[in-house]
């Protein structure tokens, strides 16, 4: 039984939408059930991912040239691995446009932390409990978050020199 | 009394000639290193093309000790104030080197991250274009810039992106190998 499989039983009315192939699974849920679905996926025996590869976002704004609507403008998305069972999973939880804002994971996996400052930091999405949400790796003055598909790629806000 | 001054002219323009002389041939330099340049940056150092013979082996890791401002690889807009307090920091007299295409114009990156050239922030004497400069480039820039050393001159003014006035000419946007070859062809 995938993970995925065991997820698709358990969290049946959670689940968007879900991807496999050649083992290579996702699972989209909803953002209200993710941290369910992350306890049961951290503390399931048979599961066990208790590693975070990664966690990012994606702006779906204007997406494949507007040919492709998406019902919310972001997802963010999560890469687990298991080393006992070495098995991966891909998580994504889509998020609204008018209240960027999901759960941390940063209690459940510490190397959340830096990567949902990042996300907050290129994408402004919030994340409920996170012990320490500034940006990573832009400055404090640096106003919007520049990997958003509406920051024009050519602005410029410089500490000091000329904004061109 | 005329004889006086100009031979106090002949006196002073051998004192400068000297002190350039031995300015360039004791250049200590501060490598602010920050990218993928720095391997290229290591490998003139080393021994294969050694830097030494040129005088320029002593790197100072403080910038109170050093007159050659090295910046090595690309400045994010989170960088450059450290750098400008870094330049401020030297004592005079001071030289910079733009060392790679990044420092020189920003290179290939065109985004909220990286400065468009540190000659908008400091003043650059010698420009070594390059993804990376060739230890070979960099030994020429380096000789050109004993030859301004030896010339007691320094750069003092900043590049304006607006006027586009401040950065040699084939440095700019649009300028083609044509026009370089021109260029040589029509000065020599």
């Amino acid at each position: 039984m995938t993970p995925l499989q065991r997820i698709q039983e358990k969290f049946s009315i959670e689940i968007i939408e879900t991807h496999a192939f050649r083992g290579d699974e996702t699972v989209v849920i909803r953002p209200g059930a993710l941290r369910t679905v992350v306890k049961f996926l951290k503390e399931t025996p048979e599961l066990d991912f208790n590693v975070l590869m990664d966690l990012t976002a994606v702006d779906y704004l204007n997406f494949a040239g507007g040919k492709i609507k998406k019902d919310s403008r972001f997802e963010v998305v999560s890469h687990f691995y298991s080393l006992k069972h070495n098995h991966r999973l891909r998580l994504k939880v889509p998020v609204g446009e008018e209240n960027p804002e999901i759960d941390t994971l940063s209690d459940l996996w510490p190397s959340a932390n830096w990567y949902e400052r990042e996300v907050w930091d290129m994408f402004g999405i919030r994340f409920k409990g996170h012990p320490n949400l500034k940006r990573i790796l832009m400055y404090e003055e640096f106003k919007g978050h520049a990997l958003r598909k509406d920051y024009p790629f050519n602005k410029r806000q410089p500490l000091i020199g000329p904004a061109i | 009394m005329s004889f006086m001054s100009s031979a106090a002219n002949f006196f002073t323009s051998k004192l400068s000639d000297a002190l350039g002389w031995a300015r360039k041939y004791s250049i200590f330099q501060y490598p602010f290193v920050t990218a993928c340049c720095g391997m290229e940056y290591m490998s003139t150092a080393a021994g294969h093309y050694d830097v030494d013979r040129f005088g320029a082996g002593f790197p100072r890791f403080s910038p109170r000790q050093s007159d050659v401002l090295f910046v090595v690889g690309t400045i994010s807009q989170k960088m450059a104030p450290v750098l400008k307090t870094v330049h401020d920091q030297m004592c005079e007299p001071k030289w910079v080197v733009a060392f790679g295409v990044c420092t020189c114009t920003g290179g290939f990156y065109d985004n909220y991250a990286t400065v468009m050239g540190i000659d908008t922030i400091i003043p650059v004497d010698i420009y070594i274009p390059g993804c990376p400069p060739r230890p070979e480039n960099v030994l020429d820039g380096l000789m050109k810039l004993q030859e301004k050393i030896q010339r007691g001159e320094q750069s003092r003014t900043l590049y304006d992106p607006r006027t586009k006035i401040g950065r040699p000419a084939y440095l700019q946007q649009g300028y083609s190998i044509q026009e370089h070859i021109r260029e040589k062809e029509s000065s020599s």
